[in-house]
């Protein structure tokens, strides 16, 4: 596909990830022009450029910076979400290994918008070496005078290290890890943008969400529309991997058809083989299948088609591939992660676990496919946030494209699915081989 | 104190003040780091000791220490290895990973710890480097597309004493130094 690269531009260069060469390419000349006006102006060509948050939601992040209010007498502060642990996502952590300061030019502008002098980043804490990249560059643009107090404009950032809780992605469990507390969330309102951290107005963006605004800043709102689609303009990352034959991280302008993104940029399922199901962004996003390979990767089309952009992170699963372990897998996954707070979603994760495990080991009962719809129903918009439907989308559409192969587990005792392909005993992928 | 006294007393020191006066409790996260640094799993002691930095109670502290996975309340070998077997890396092969690991560390079923004490295994969720699978950390550290065979080496290394060089990045000596760059006390 043709266009102009925007967050990956810089990508072939790797003295950008230094600030010297960061400024070589026009680095912080945003901040720059920032600084020159208004902070309500910087919130209004934000918001005209209808950049939305990526980090899940796909709220617009000028209207989100505008909700902070400027005369509470409290500080006001920004947290950068850098606790990417969505099931198959990446492309923030390369975004930082490729050119850590675009990260704190975005985060001093919101900062200077919303007029906060001391802002935090959350780096997930399996990130070590990507947060040590990050805090080389803060020490930098504290040496070169783009942060601290002798600066342009006054800003403290601290990184800040989780500690490996998927929980802590959620804004407002962030908070509270941020705080010194357990990492749950918090029931709403107040929103962050209201009582945050510190119950201080607080704004909370992704880290590809601020590496787009230093571009708005210079070249502009229409320039930003320029790429994507009306409601959803700009470009995404996305994070290929699974069953592909070139698994990466790729930018692409919101809009563009999955077909592009899996043959193009991809290359295409594994071995040629057939294309089975893949989550369109991340494990906590429905999932889609085969016929869904002309779908427009944008925030309208993804949910007219039954799902959610997410974070844009596809994983594939060919025809070999079996649903049942897959989908165990991952509900897993939220069974682990579960902060335990909500009923639907503690008991809801493990109790599913528990069934979809029976029915990959060849126990599965008569009812079981009946039983792990019923859970799938009771969890979904059941608990306080969105891990639980993360949990329920899983269920959800797994049973929704593939119920046959339930029912198959269960009346044969063995998966069906995988067994048909002639590809496995030759390369003894994944466990399918020792079924 | 026990722990928090001389050098160490002085890095908890530097941790708190990164957070706003009043705000002393956000240090939490990194004074567990620290206390992980020295003893290469977070004690009793340090739970008392930085519940009296903060002026909260040694179960307000290990509140948090319980709830997050990177914190070590149990006996923990030298180094620490992460296998993913979330979706894309198990789709590549990764539960045969995890065997090789188990097996070549000598970690018994349902254990964690290998017999000669050396390497905590753990079977990890999502490793956020999705396009590498299947992945593997050491101490934090990126293993790319790893093998079963590749896996018994990188386990062969460690038990040799050596560190093995990282995909990307460069190498923790062991998982209490890279609890040290966690608690962010080295650049």
């Amino acid at each position: 596909m043709e266009f102009e690269p925007r967050l990956t531009r810089n990508w072939d260069d790797p003295s950008v990830i230094g600030l010297e060469g960061y400024v070589a390419k026009g680095g912080y000349e945003g901040l720059t022009k920032a600084l020159e006006q208004p902070a309500g102006d910087v919130i209004q060509i934000v918001k005209d450029s209808g950049l939305r948050g990526r980090g899940g939601a796909g709220f617009p992040t000028g209207m989100k910076w505008s909700f902070v209010p400027q005369d509470t007498g409290k500080p006001t502060y920004v947290t950068v979400n850098f606790d990417e642990s969505e099931p198959g996502t990446c492309n923030n952590r390369q975004l930082i290994e490729a050119e850590p300061h675009r990260l704190i030019e975005g985060t001093a502008i919101a900062a200077y918008a919303i007029g906060c002098h001391l802002a935090f980043i959350y780096v997930r804490g399996e990130y070590l070496w990507q947060g040590m990249i990050l805090q080389r560059a803060l020490d930098e643009a504290y040496a070169a005078g783009y942060l601290g107090k002798g600066a342009k404009y006054d800003l403290d950032i601290v990184l800040h290290r989780g500690a490996g809780a998927y929980i802590c992605g959620e804004e407002t469990a962030l908070l509270n890890s941020l705080e010194g507390l357990r990492g749950q969330p918090r029931l709403r309102p107040p929103f962050p943008a209201v009582e945050g951290l510190y119950a201080s107005p607080t704004v909370i963006n992704n880290v590809e969400t601020l590496m787009n605004v230093p571009d708005i800043l210079t070249r502009g709102a229409d320039w930003f529309r320029s790429l994507g689609t009306e409601k959803s303009p700009g470009t995404k990352m996305f994070t290929v991997s699974g069953k592909v034959e070139r698994p990466g991280n790729y930018e692409i302008p919101l809009g563009t058809p999955f077909r592009v993104l899996l043959e193009e940029y991809a290359g295409g399922v594994l071995g040629g083989r057939e294309l089975k199901a893949f989550t369109p962004g991340g494990s906590s996003t429905p999932m889609l299948t085969a016929e869904h390979l002309d779908v427009g990767l944008d925030y309208e089309s993804i949910a007219a088609a039954g799902s959610l952009l997410g974070t844009g992170a596809v994983m594939v699963m060919d025809d070999t591939d079996c649903l049942v372990e897959a989908a165990a897998r991952m509900v897993r996954f939220y069974a682990h992660e579960s902060c335990g707070k909500c009923t639907p979603c503690r008991e809801g994760s493990w109790w599913t676990t528990r069934v979809l495990q029976r029915m990959q080991d060849g126990l599965g009962r008569e009812g079981d496919v009946q039983l792990v719809k019923d859970m799938g129903t009771n969890i979904l918009f059941r608990a306080f946030c969105a891990l639980a439907d993360g949990t329920a989308s899983v269920i959800n559409s797994s049973l929704k494209h593939f119920e046959d192969e339930f029912e198959a587990h269960v009346r044969e005792g063995r998966c069906t699915a995988g067994l048909k392909s002639e590809a496995l005993s030759s390369t003894g992928v994944g466990s399918d081989a020792e079924r | 104190m026990e722990l928090f006294t001389g050098d160490v007393l002085q890095d908890a020191r530097t941790i708190i003040d990164r957070y706003p006066p009043g705000r002393e409790r956000s240090a939490i996260m990194p004074l567990l780091y620290l206390a992980q640094s020295v003893e290469g799993q977070v004690s009793r002691t340090a739970l008392r000791e930085i519940g009296e930095l903060l002026g909260i109670t040694t179960a307000e502290v290990e509140a948090v220490a319980s709830f997050y996975t990177m914190y070590r309340l149990r006996p923990t070998g030298r180094h620490l290895v992460n296998v993913c077997t979330n979706l894309s890396c198990m789709l590549l092969g990764a539960k045969d990973v995890f065997a090789a690991a188990r097996d070549a560390a000598g970690v018994p079923p349902g254990g964690e710890l290998s017999e000669d004490g050396l390497v905590t295994l753990h079977e990890e969720e999502c490793l956020g480097v999705c396009e590498f699978a299947p992945a593997v950390q050491i101490d934090f550290c990126n293993h790319d597309k790893v093998t079963p065979e590749r896996m018994r080496e990188l386990i062969a290394a460690l038990s040799s004493g050596d560190v093995p060089e990282p995909s990307r990045g460069r190498a923790m000596e062991s998982f209490a130094h890279a609890s040290r760059v966690l608690a962010g006390l080295e650049r």
